[in-house]
């Protein structure tokens, strides 16, 4: 473990958007749940893959190609040694978490799934990670299954030991939900699953920039995340699949680049992981994402996660201490992700008040409507953290909402 | 504070987001619901409609500071108007709040104040929604309306 505590201050200058002002403010980003802000040298990566070497992957034979070709799949490499996923066929570049979670349901589940069986998911799913499974069970008259959520906002493993069962295809779960900061215990969840031979999906996608993910530690066997919600360009993600399940699935997206021979009577697909990448991909975005991880190496997600955990506590205790505030969600384990209420002021009104200051939180139900019902709640602000926040920028946020509640009082 | 965001929130809206007039459920009479999914904000407008006049017109739901102001704006100034009469305000509404901020604001007495809402280009569909919720109870479309 790296001992040096992480500057926020020294880190800020990697990030040229942090220098910008909002409505005359200086900028206090802390949406990062939505998306994370970029450092330069993803930025020149993006740039300099465009200048430098543009060519399409896997069939041009010329020298452009090559060095594409090479760039993509050493931002493969990359993601493999990220995950400490144990080959880099095991990583399939895709759009971003929603489109892996898609793949998974559409080529795993609708293969493995049939009439009478089940679905176990969670009630903190974003709903990327509810409607496809959902719309799996409808098409093949299967069950969805909810793992059921504590007032704390913790998932209840004893019940979801009795919800799994011989006709329980897959389980799929969140590692860190989007609207309560839990961290759930990937580790004792497959642990469940296995025993029953059940194979459990994780979506990573508010994991991946905040701490440490092994694939082998947590034994999953699918694992989706979004490049743009770790300092990674939009439009760019990467799915983890154990080779074993992958190779036995059918195709997902079909045409280019997928296949290895085509006549009018059959097609041969190509082998692990390109058999599911159809298309040209988003080549500089997968690039450039090899240089965010780049980035996140050399700081070092353990020094992330730690300096991540000392704002989330210093900003509990911030908004804790702003009369009528409530924190909603009060896990044990928690990464940088901030739902609050303010008495009688409703979310959107405090996003907006706090925009005019230069402020950007997200306001609403955060995609986990089922999760907001749960909790009786039509919507939530929140705050999220990156590893560029500082503990002068939540001061900012607790003397915001002390105005927005004297104004609305 | 800004002085646009005081401009937003100004004692007239604070006072009606918080004690909203006409905020109950209207038994036997046109209803409508509205919805903005992105938002969470859902509202039912009901009214009462004699020979054309409205007798009567309340709301309930949740949502913003800004859609509460206006419906309940909304509900004091469609009572005692025709039918044909409220939809040229709900039109006339839309406008006043959807201009362009320089353009001039159209006296429409207490509900000009919703004019503020034009610096906050994402905030138009919270006043909206219940004028919009409001045409469909008018014309009881057994349909839910979004201003998404």
């Amino acid at each position: 473990m790296s001992s040096v505590p992480l500057d926020a201050t020294s880190i800020r200058q990697d990030f040229p958007i942090l220098r910008r002002q909002v409505h005359g403010r200086p900028l206090v980003y802390l949406d990062n749940a939505s998306t994370t802000h970029k450092p330069q040298v993803v930025i020149d990566r993006l740039t300099r893959f465009y200048a430098e070497e543009n060519a399409n992957v896997h069939r041009g034979l010329h020298r452009l190609s090559e060095l594409a070709t090479d760039a993509y799949e050493a931002a493969r490499a990359a993601v493999a040694r990220f995950l400490n996923a144990p080959e880099s066929r095991e990583i399939v570049f895709v759009r971003g978490t929603t489109e892996a979670i898609n793949l998974v349901a559409d080529s795993f589940g609708r293969s493995r799934v049939g009439a009478g069986d089940a679905v176990v998911i969670s009630a903190m799913e974003h709903h990327s990670n509810l409607v496809p499974w959902q719309r799996l069970c409808e098409e093949k008259g299967a069950r969805l299954r909810i793992i059921p959520v504590s007032d704390a906002g913790e998932l209840d493993l004893d019940a979801c030991a009795t919800l799994l069962d011989d006709r329980t295809r897959i389980v799929a779960v969140v590692h860190v939900s989007n609207a309560l900061g839990t961290i759930n215990s990937i580790a004792d969840i497959v642990r469940l699953a296995h025993g029953r031979g059940i194979p459990v999906l994780v979506d990573g996608a508010q994991a991946a920039a905040h701490m440490p993910v092994d694939v082998q530690a947590l034994g999953c066997d699918f694992y989706a995340f979004s490049g743009h919600k770790m300092l990674g360009p939009t439009g760019v993600g990467a799915l983890y699949a154990r080779a074993s399940l992958l190779e036995a699935m059918p195709p997902y997206q079909s045409g280019g680049d997928m296949i290895s021979s085509v006549t009018f009577e059959r097609t041969l697909y190509r082998t692990l992981p390109h058999r599911f990448e159809a298309g040209t991909p988003h080549i500089a975005g997968a690039v450039a994402l090899g240089a965010a991880i780049g980035y996140l190496d050399a700081i070092g997600l353990d020094r992330i996660a730690c300096a991540e955990h000392d704002l989330l506590e210093y900003a509990t205790g911030v908004l804790s201490d702003t009369p009528g505030v409530r924190v909603i969600g009060a896990a044990r384990w928690k990464a940088g992700i901030l739902s609050f209420v303010l008495d009688g002021v409703h979310p959107h009104d405090i996003a907006t008040m706090l925009d005019r200051e230069g402020i950007a939180i997200r306001a609403g139900h955060h995609c986990c409507q089922p999760l907001m019902h749960r909790l009786g709640l039509a919507a939530t602000a929140r705050a999220s953290l990156a590893l560029y926040n500082t503990r002068e920028e939540i001061d900012a946020l607790g003397a915001a909402l002390h105005h927005v509640r004297e104004m609305f009082r | 504070l800004t002085a646009d965001v005081q401009a937003l929130y100004q004692a007239a809206i604070l006072d009606h987001n918080k004690q909203p007039r006409n905020f109950r459920v209207l038994a036997g009479g046109r209803s409508a619901e509205g919805d903005n999914p992105l938002c969470g904000d859902h509202v039912t407008v009901y009214m009462r409609v004699d020979e054309g006049i409205i007798t009567e017109a309340t709301f309930q739901g949740f949502g913003c500071a800004i859609a509460r102001a206006s419906a309940s704006l909304m509900t004091e100034s469609v009572t005692g108007k025709t039918l044909i009469e409220a939809d040229e305000l709900v039109e006339r509404v839309h406008r006043l709040v959807s201009s362009p901020p320089e353009a001039p604001v159209e006296d429409l007495g207490a509900l000009s104040t919703l004019a503020a809402v034009r610096q906050f280009p994402l905030r138009i569909k919270c006043a909206t929604l219940p004028w919009r919720t409001l045409q469909a109870a008018a014309a009881a479309r057994d349909e839910v309306v979004s201003t998404e």
